[in-house]
């Protein structure tokens, strides 16, 4: 049962603090009157709104439907009543709103129909749909839609990792899931194996929870193995845990697809297997509430659930003084409580003055070189940081700025204080940004040209029509009077002037025949208003005959 | 509002200095018991004027001083120059020296973390290049604290009977002074040596190891520097010794004497001025050593150290730009 | 004497060829600086500095005929990076020809719009759709902001609305951390 370990690079050991929410089992909590499910809660696109305002929804109903090659579907966690399709806050370090069903809830979760899928004889495709439209999403904080990354690769997979590290301080979701519901977890990394095709199942966990452990072997069967990974953060990111378990690194921009290997986290197995077995979408997931809490501890929560009602429920000491989503290395101050819980919230942490003190004033680098020590992606962090601050983008780059996976080890050994993780995250932004509106530039430049072609291409082809009807007239003029020397002398100008009054007289047909559509049953001022500027065009047309040019 | 990582586990700059500041204690302690307690003056005096020159700069550039004060790398930097420079230099020497890695070498340049020149080693060039005389003096042994005293408030001066040469400038000037007949094992038998080194420089040299095991043990320098440093010049000299021992001291005497291990564990491992990159530091610190070698046997300095630093500080960026590791992922194939 | 001809003779043949293998190999296509001005204007195609639209103006650049600080939509920036590819002085954005403004898309009032094309043949990059008496519309992703919309309109029904920061367009800000603001 011995496996080959792997180590990766640096990493910190910050005082994991998880005993405190693993005392009691995952709990439940109570309805709240009012659930806020934003549509876009995956990455990709923002799923459409299915359901309109005052339309009553079962409890698993669709409401959002997956827009786009990557994207999952949303579901009304409970039944009740639409209540608004609106923007509201999202739980996003932002605060900025974005599109959400407000649903009121009637307390009777009542479920729509539900039938177990006979995945076995399904097609691949046929299932990857089905987890899309159950909302299927990775649980470990990246919110990817699973049904993506359950199609085979070109190459043979041959190991499907499932991650159980959860090397974050405070937060204790998966744990206490995989002390709890081993069993589906095991089930679904079973179908996600069978999908896959894979030779193994590696599941890794952080030598810290030996009951998960414990429980999770008891569940495993053939071919699967829980193994016990150092705890050391970030063993949980998932190319951390790829070396640890299998030794492959893969690089920014490749995906573990390329090696042969898939990674998925537990909770997402756990879903996966619920949604197959009961045909239950990801309508709830479990949250570690902890911090400065009086009862720290896990609960099963709607999506949508108010951060506040959640929070309720630890019982936040009163000298809290913010809220993260996520854990204190990763995690952020959620700008507003009112925000939902989403499929991506593993925890709520309650922060104090003490808990999470504010950081000591920033002081210059001395190149000191304990963040590149400490850098799990073998970075030098100080280097990107002297780009990062002189806006030296392409250098950042260079220094291969996107393999950071923004762990914040540097930030948390810097001993100038310096929030790197901030400088990066910055340079990324701008880079995304330029990379961005350098798309939206070529596009412009694309049309522009495609546009001046027409343009052109008209011109000419006007010009060649031209050119034709004035031949066939001279024809004509030459067959009807083949002599006389002085009107042969401006045939062609004669022609010209015949076309443009006949043009002119198809044109002023065509004026009063037409009338304009979305200019019916106007008020008596806005007609009125448009009948001065016909007036004002019909002067304007009286002067100049050509029509404006683009200038 | 400060975003993640919320947790913060670090020494601060400050906890790293006073490292530094203690490392150096077991060297001090040992230069005063064979060198008398002049020394303890000198690294006062460096002190004081390198806490009221770094203030009045912080003020001048508008930076906050406490903050910047309190981070004590000026003390630092004082500190190594007072133990680089002769002990009984007289008092004006030491102070001109501090203002000048204070003030030129780190603030001119931006201040600490920017500056590209380690500060106390461009002192001590600038004073060995306009004060070659009296940066030859180093006490005779048996001198007293009230002699010392004496020279470095500023006393009459020069006396040969209580000033001496370094081992490396008694070795420099024997073999100059014997042409062709000289050897270095006679050299070496004059009052100037002692066990392996120059006399009672070995302690010093011993104390300054110490403390440099402190520094490597709590992970405040890397073991790259100090041991490419020490490898190069052993091997360096090593060879020169093995091809002509009458004309090269030996390695062991290499490494007990002049700076070598005050620069090996203090001064290459200078995080700000020095290369950052695992093998950088490797060709950093031993491009350092080997530079020091040949101009201590070859050049007209008796020691070549500081010279070498500052040389070598010049090709900082180019040496970590060749040498950045591989990044995650980046790397060759792993299976 | 003969020898040594010879082997000038050789050495300049040599020369020659290499020179002319080089012509032939690396043989540059069209202009390459007009492309790269090209490349940092925005491609708004607004026509604030004077040309009708980015390539021309990029090949005015290209010839000397205009100065580089003569596009308000590439900003500042823009302006910075034109005087970093061309090694002249920086100067500031020349105000004759507009200043640097948020990014925004023009909007039809649909209500009042009458179906009149004009601003259909005024947009640069053919990002309204409409015909003749029919209500128009401006495809957001495709507009670039460049206004030259508002003014042909016979009934203002054209405004530019600034682009709302979202969820997925907002950017993490550089930090602002008071330097040493405790000691």
């Amino acid at each position: 049962m011995l496996h080959k370990l792997f180590t990766f690079h640096g990493g910190v050991r910050p005082d994991s603090r998880k005993s405190d929410s693993t005392q009691a089992p995952i709990a439940a909590l109570p309805l709240p009157a009012e659930l806020v499910v934003p549509l876009h809660q995956s990455i990709g696109g923002t799923p459409r709104p299915l359901v309109r305002v005052g339309d009553r929804v079962l409890k698993g109903e669709r409401i959002g439907a997956a827009e786009g090659a990557v994207s999952a579907a949303v579901h009304a966690p409970t039944s009740g009543i639409v209540k608004a399709i609106e923007p509201r806050t999202m739980p996003h370090p932002s605060g900025l709103p974005a599109s959400c069903v407000v649903i009121e809830t009637d307390g009777e979760e009542r479920w729509i129909e539900r039938e177990p899928v006979p995945w076995k004889s399904m097609k691949g495709d046929e299932l990857r749909d089905f987890l899309r439209d159950t909302g299927i999403v990775g649980l470990g904080g990246a919110t990817f839609p699973s049904h993506i990354k359950l199609r085979p690769g070109a190459k043979p997979t041959h190991t499907l990792v499932l991650n159980g590290a959860e090397c974050e301080p405070f937060i204790t979701c998966d744990d206490l899931l995989m002390r709890e519901r081993a069993g589906e977890i095991i089930r679904g990394a079973g179908i996600m194996a069978q999908m896959l095709a894979v030779e193994r199942v590696l599941i890794g966990v952080e030598d810290n929870k030996p009951d998960a452990i414990a429980a999770m072997r008891a569940a495993a069967g053939d071919g699967i193995e829980v193994v016990a990974i150092p705890t050391l953060y970030p063993a949980g990111g998932e190319k951390q845990l790829l070396r640890v378990l299998t030794g492959v690194e893969v690089p920014a921009g490749r995906r573990p697809l390329d090696f042969g290997l898939q990674c998925f986290n537990v909770g997402t197995a756990y879903r996966v297997a619920r949604a197959i077995d009961q045909a239950e979408p990801l309508i709830s997931r479990v949250v570690t509430v902890a911090g400065n809490v009086d009862r720290p501890g896990n609960f099963e929560v709607l999506i949508g659930t108010p951060i506040d009602a959640l929070l309720a429920a630890g019982r936040p000491r009163p000298d809290t003084d913010r809220v993260l989503m996520g854990g204190p290395m990763m995690g952020f101050a959620l700008p507003s409580t009112a925000a939902p819980v989403v499929k991506a919230t593993n925890c709520v942490l309650a922060g104090s003055p003490s808990l999470l003190p504010p950081p000591p004033p920033e002081m210059a680098c001395i190149r000191c070189g304990t963040c590149a020590a400490h850098c799990p992606a073998d970075l030098q962090p100080f280097e990107l940081y002297w780009f990062g601050r002189s806006h030296n983008f392409g250098k950042a780059q260079e220094y291969h700025l996107f393999d950071c996976i923004e762990c914040g080890c540097c930030s948390y050994v810097c001993p100038s204080h310096i929030p790197l993780v901030d400088y990066f995250r910055f340079t990324k932004g701008e880079i995304w940004a330029r990379e961005r509106e350098k798309a939206a530039a070529d596009l412009a430049r694309e049309r522009f040209e495609a546009r001046n072609e027409r343009q052109e291409r008209e011109k000419r082809e006007k010009a060649e029509r031209l050119a034709a009807k004035a031949e066939a007239t001279r024809k004509k003029l030459a067959t009807t009077e083949p002599t006389g020397e002085a009107a042969a002398a401006s045939p062609a100008e004669e022609a010209k002037k015949a076309l443009i009054a006949a043009a002119l007289e198809r044109a002023k047909q065509q004026k009063s025949s037409v009338k304009p559509r979305n200019t019916d049953n106007l008020p008596a001022d806005k007609q009125a208003e448009i009948d001065q500027i016909e007036a004002r065009r019909a002067g304007a047309e009286g002067r100049t005959v050509e029509p404006p040019e683009t200038p | 509002m400060s975003h993640s990582p919320y947790l913060r586990d670090s020494r601060s700059v400050r906890q790293i200095m006073l490292h530094v500041l203690a490392a150096l204690l077991p060297g001090i302690a040992a230069y005063v018991w064979q060198f008398g307690a002049g020394i303890l003056l000198q690294l006062l005096l460096a002190s004081l004027t390198a806490v009221a020159a770094e203030a009045a700069m912080l003020k001048l550039r508008g930076k906050p001083i406490g903050l910047y004060l309190g981070d004590l790398s000026a003390i630092v930097t004082a500190w190594l120059i007072a133990l680089s420079l002769p002990p009984i230099g007289p008092w004006w020497m030491i102070v001109v020296a501090t203002l000048c890695a204070i003030v030129v070498a780190k603030h001119l340049y931006g201040g600490l973390g920017q500056n590209p020149f380690n500060p106390a080693m461009v002192a001590f060039c600038v004073m060995i290049v306009a004060f070659p005389s009296l940066m030859s003096q180093w006490p005779a042994a048996g001198l007293d604290l009230s002699q010392q005293l004496d020279l470095i408030l500023g006393g009459s001066r020069p006396l040969d009977a209580i000033t001496a040469a370094t081992p490396l400038d008694a070795l420099r000037t024997g073999l100059r002074t014997g042409g062709a007949d000289a050897r270095v094992a006679e050299i070496v038998q004059g009052p100037a040596f002692g066990l392996i080194g120059g006399s009672g420089w070995e302690w010093v040299a011993a104390g300054f190891a110490l403390g440099g095991i402190h520094l490597l043990w709590q992970r405040i320098i890397s073991w790259h520097l100090p041991a490419a440093f020490l490898l190069t010049m052993a091997l360096t000299a090593l060879l020169l010794w093995g091809m002509h021992p009458e004309r090269f001291a030996s390695p062991l005497l290499h490494l007990a004497s002049g700076g070598t291990l005050l620069a090996a564990f203090f001064i290459v491992t200078d995080p700000v001025s020095g290369a950052t990159t695992p093998k950088g530091k490797l060709v950093f610190a031993g491009g350092a050593a080997f530079i020091a070698y040949m101009i201590r046997s070859f050049g007209n300095y008796p020691d070549g150290i500081a010279f070498a630093v500052l040389l070598m500080n010049i090709c900082v960026p180019l040496i970590d730009m060749y040498t950045q590791p591989a990044v995650f992922g980046h790397k060759r194939r792993s299976s | 004497m003969i020898e040594a001809l010879l082997v000038m003779a050789g050495i300049a043949l040599a020369l020659g060829a290499v020179l002319g293998f080089a012509a032939v190999r690396f043989k540059v296509q069209g202009d390459p600086l007009v492309d790269k001005i090209d490349a940092i204007l925005p491609q708004t195609q607004c026509g604030q500095c004077g040309f009708p639209g980015c390539r021309p103006y990029a090949n005015a650049i290209a010839d000397g005929e205009a100065d580089i600080n003569q596009c308000p939509p590439g900003g500042d920036e823009g302006v910075r990076k034109l005087a970093d590819l061309l090694g002249r002085e920086y100067k500031p954005l020349n105000e004759e020809h507009g200043v640097e403004k948020p990014k925004a898309v023009a909007m039809i009032d649909e209500q009042t719009c009458i179906g009149c094309t004009l601003c259909i043949q005024a947009c640069p990059v053919d990002a309204i759709v409409g015909a003749a008496k029919q209500m128009h519309t401006v495809v957001e992703a495709e507009c670039t902001g460049c206004e030259l919309c508002v003014a042909p309109c016979p009934v203002d029904c054209i405004t530019m609305e600034p682009l709302p920061e979202t969820v997925q367009s907002w950017k993490w800000k550089y930090p602002t951390i008071p330097i040493g603001k405790a000691a």
